[in-house]
């Protein structure tokens, strides 16, 4: 380490065990969220009562796509919004691991989207953390299909005309067992979530809605990551159990947060196993 | 202070005294655990750290409580805390 021969660094983080510290500057900007959403699934992992060489991260591509790489546990990054295919992929060859996918909401529910319904439906036992920052970061801040109404990205210069994708109204009725939502604010209630979600078995989704300081906040004029916290912290309600269809993100709007799906339904291998066996006889 | 109740438990609590640890070249000058710590203990510095941001300051170091809020908040792995002692609870403080 080049800080070290320096005789700066004297100390260690205590989560450097769980990262990738050669790696490291990582290469998300001041103030935005995805750091946070990664030290608090790095000290969930630490509550977690869990042998970590059994659990994987997968991740797509994009800001939050680099969240495989900086993460010291087996991890895997793979191509645009097939971070779930990939996923379903482990678990079926090895139905041992926990597997959790880290991706943002570009690759997952765009891209990705049709994965996303579908590991829902079959209720792979995985776990999503979907880190929803409104844009598409990294390409240069174009619309995505989260992107609220008339907020401005680099291509809609006139406003965004699109309804925008309803993350856990969407998981829910694809048959997610688990959907939180939070915001990078809320790092404890998160965290709490995340293991909640690990722990739970099937599809489990856990959003988690975070600053974009250079694009989003930059073009809508939003002033820095701090300035979005701000936001949060004025303009977030928790409410339990909130029917999903409340559940829409409007343009610098109330964001209702919480855990509002917890329930259960027959897993994919379970389901297969069950099956398998009354076919065979 | 003959007027307040003194809880009996008062002696079985201990009240847990934080230090700040901080790598100032990882920091990018965010703010979030300056904003964010739930007894001020950080304050935004002058100085300017090798990268070109203002990095967090520990202004009020006997208020850290050690509740590592600044841990988990900070994005770039650059702050936590560790406790140095526990302290007597006294109705006085």
């Amino acid at each position: 380490m080049a800080m070290a021969e320096k005789g700066k660094v004297e100390e260690k983080h205590p989560m450097e065990q769980l990262l990738r510290m050669d790696r490291m500057p990582h290469i998300w900007c001041p103030g935005c969220g995805i750091g946070i959403s990664v030290t608090a699934f790095v000290s969930a992992l630490k509550k977690l009562e869990f042998d970590l060489n059994k659990m994987c991260v997968v991740s797509g591509i994009g800001c939050t796509g680099r969240v495989a790489g900086y993460i010291k546990l087996d991890s895997f990054h793979t191509t645009h919004g097939r971070a779930i295919p990939f996923a379903t992929g482990i678990k079926m060859a090895n139905p041992d691991l926990k597997v959790v996918v880290f991706s943002g909401d570009g690759d997952l529910v765009s891209i990705g989207g049709n994965h996303f319904i579908h590991a829902a439906r079959r209720n792979i036992d995985i776990t999503v953390i979907l880190v929803n920052n409104f844009i598409y970061a990294m390409t240069g801040g174009q619309v995505a299909p989260t992107t609220p109404e008339t907020a401005y990205t680099t291509t809609s210069p006139f406003g965004n005309f699109e309804t925008p994708a309803n993350i856990p109204q969407l998981a829910e009725a694809a048959g997610a067992v688990y959907v939180a939502r939070w915001t990078a604010l809320h790092v404890r209630r998160l965290e709490k979530s995340i293991v909640e979600a690990i722990n739970k078995p099937g599809f489990s989704l856990v959003e988690i809605v975070a600053p974009c300081s250079m694009y989003y906040s930059r073009i809508n004029r939003l002033g820095a990551g701090i300035d979005m916290m701000r936001f949060y912290h004025e303009n977030s309600i928790i409410k339990h159990d909130e029917p999903t269809e409340n559940l829409a993100v409007g343009y610098q709007k109330q964001i209702i947060v919480g855990k509002f799906i917890d329930r259960e339904r027959p897993g994919f291998i379970e389901s297969n196993r069950r099956w398998s066996a009354e076919a065979k006889g | 202070m003959s007027n307040v109740r003194k809880p009996y438990d008062l002696s079985e609590i201990k009240i847990p005294r934080g230090e700040i640890h901080l790598i100032k070249d990882r920091c990018k000058g965010c703010g979030f655990c300056v904003e964010y710590c739930p007894n001020n203990v950080l304050e935004v510095s002058d100085e300017f750290s090798e990268k070109g941001y203002h990095p967090p300051v520990v202004a009020n170091p006997e208020r850290c409580l050690n509740c590592g809020l600044c841990e988990i908040v900070c994005p770039e792995f650059a702050i936590w805390s560790t406790l140095k002692e526990e302290v007597e609870a006294s109705i006085e403080g």
